[in-house]
């Protein structure tokens, strides 16, 4: 069963509009905040509620905050990064069509808590109806007085504004979106200075993500303790997951964090599609590594996934049944990263190019069976040896399907061709 | 001049919000992109004019992402997302049936002016796959019947 916390009014047509999320509650929480909460305070409830960023990395969202220096005279910064571009991952574009306000108003709590007076939402610049409508709630919040000037009369200014990324999956890496959003290509930059330190124009920036800001209202009415009481141990609360590919019911569900992989599959999402064997799991976008269906009983939460051997990621669930090609899904994925790659770095911006060719080669029937080592050889010089972690990604789905289906890459090379044909076709009607 | 006023204006009013001006090339290449549908380097040395930066700080940016193109597209720019959800559910085959359909090369403008169709990476739109971005809207769950009717429809809109 699901758990709908940030996606309870989702399904509501109208819940984008100011009218309704305030009928459902929203900025309740902001006014509260306003009102009663002190930042060092709202950290520290953000800190014992356990939340953990939603992004793909799991760091601790208050833990995180407190790195903003305190004393710095420097205007401080609050980025909503929602450039979501992993593939298999579609889960922040439902809460900013379905509930903007429940966006708006975790941007506003986090920019209170950190001290910032303009705060920047990066949106994909393919998301049109998402930056419509979250360009409409800021605007409609504007006009209630939950923005701008003194808001409500606490003394307290705040701004924020709308921009639209270009096209680059990297700007989803938060350096590289702070260096697209000085209007710089998207590169990313050296750590340290860690954003939170010297961030957007050298000044102290949190980023966070999408779906890590929706969960900030409730937390601020609910209490750090209720929130807690969510999920595991480690993971607290819900995640929205997305799953794609070989299922009957495609789509996103938020879960109670620890739910089961198994039940999400075979459950809410139906089961596999035409009723064939599972094949291969992508937990958690494609950067986190295959698992294979004896870990079809993996909890979703991050050390359970990570103990199983992949990581929870984004939570993009892409399965994949009998007849699918892993050396065409590895080319797929490898595809991907050579186009995404900033080029910033030689290894990352020369290998990723190096191992689509090689997986091409393969896939069209001419592989040398001194390619796998040869994949594995790049994927080794990429990996640790890149800026961002973009060439750490690169190389998951390469090494993970040669470890998991060494056979089939022989297979592939030896006879020229798939194991099994992945000539998926469209549906007729 | 090739921007019209309007746009000027506004490019010059979004750089406004951004502490530093620079901040404002992205906005400033989509105002122009949705006005021409295609970016040039007269267009490049307009947005550096108005913004008051140099020509190269403007084309660099612009040619790092793939939102503002260079060459001009058919009036329906069809982007297939060619990526692991929908890859899985036929997009390989969605793109080589729309360029069966409408007798045209990947990245080419068909005959009539009206189409031109690319691959592209994910649209996050993978719940709802296979898909396909028409200028800026998203066409999804796609199937056969679904993509003829849409093609009519266009064509009929001319």
């Amino acid at each position: 069963m699901e758990t709908k916390l940030l996606t309870q009014h989702v399904g509501d047509p109208q819940q984008h509009t100011m009218e309704r999320a305030i009928e459902h509650g929203a900025y309740q929480a902001w006014q509260k905040v306003l009102k009663e909460i002190a930042p060092a305070d709202l950290i520290q409830i953000v800190k014992d509620s356990g939340l953990r960023g939603r992004g793909g990395a799991g760091f601790p969202t208050g833990l995180k905050w407190s790195f903003v220096p305190k004393d710095s005279l420097k205007s401080k910064y609050l980025c909503c990064n929602a450039d979501e571009s992993e593939p298999g991952t579609c889960k922040d574009r439902v809460l900013l069509e379905g509930d903007p306000h429940a966006v708006v108003e975790g941007m506003m709590i986090a920019s209170y808590a950190i001290g910032c007076h303009t705060a920047f939402f990066y949106i994909r610049g393919e998301y049109d109806i998402g930056q419509v409508r979250m360009s409409k709630a800021i605007a409609d919040a504007y006009a209630k007085g939950f923005l701008g000037k003194n808001i409500l009369g606490s003394g307290y200014d705040l701004d924020i504004v709308v921009h639209r990324g270009g096209g680059a999956y990297i700007c989803g890496e938060e350096t590289a979106l702070l260096s697209s959003l000085e209007g710089d290509k998207g590169l990313a930059r050296l750590k340290p200075p860690f954003p939170a330190v010297e961030g957007l124009y050298r000044c102290p920036t949190i980023i966070n993500n999408v779906e890590t800001l929706a969960n900030l209202p409730h937390i601020v009415v609910k209490g750090a303790q209720w929130f807690a009481s969510l999920g595991t141990e480690k993971s607290k609360g819900t995640r929205i997951f997305s799953v794609s590919g070989h299922v009957k019911n495609p789509g996103n569900y938020e879960l109670e964090l620890g739910y089961s992989l198994r039940d999400l599959v075979y459950g809410l999402a139906g089961g596999i599609l035409d009723d064939r064997p599972l094949k291969a799991i992508i937990p958690g976008g494609s950067s986190t590594p295959v698992l294979l269906p004896d870990k079809i009983d993996t909890k979703l939460d991050f050390e359970s996934v990570a103990a199983a051997g992949s990581m929870l990621g984004s939570g993009a669930v892409i399965v994949m049944h009998e007849e699918t090609c892993i050396v065409w899904v590895a080319e797929i994925l490898a595809h991907f990263y050579m186009h995404e790659s900033c080029g910033k770095c030689t290894p990352c911006r020369q290998g990723t190019g190096w191992i689509y060719e090689i997986l091409r080669r393969i896939e069209a029937g001419y592989g040398k069976m001194e390619d796998i080592d040869t994949l594995l050889d790049i994927a080794d010089n990429i990996e640790g040896n890149t800026i961002c972690p973009l060439g750490d990604a690169a190389v998951v789905p390469v090494i993970s399907t040669i470890k998991l289906f060494r056979d089939e890459y022989v297979y592939h090379i030896e006879h020229g061709k798939c194991k099994v044909h992945s000539q998926f076709k469209l549906r007729t009607k | 001049m090739i921007l019209s006023d309007s746009a000027k204006l506004q490019i010059s009013q979004t750089a406004k919000r951004y502490p530093k001006v620079r901040s404002a090339i992205l906005p400033a290449l989509h105002i122009a992109y949705e006005e021409h549908g295609y970016l040039s380097d007269q267009i490049y040395e307009e947005i550096a004019q108005i913004l008051d930066l140099k020509l190269i700080e403007v084309a660099e940016a612009a040619s790092f992402y793939t939102m503002f193109p260079k060459a001009k597209r058919g009036k329906y720019l069809i982007q297939v997302c060619r990526n692991i959800s929908c890859a899985l559910l036929g997009s390989h085959h969605l793109t080589a049936y729309l360029l069966d359909k409408l007798n045209v090369e990947l990245g080419e403008i068909t005959a009539d002016g009206l189409f031109t169709v690319v691959e592209a990476e994910c649209l996050g739109s993978c719940t709802t796959a296979p898909m396909m971005q028409v200028n800026a809207h998203y066409y999804e769950n796609l199937t056969v019947e679904k993509v003829d009717r849409l093609i009519e429809e266009f064509r009929s809109q001319k």
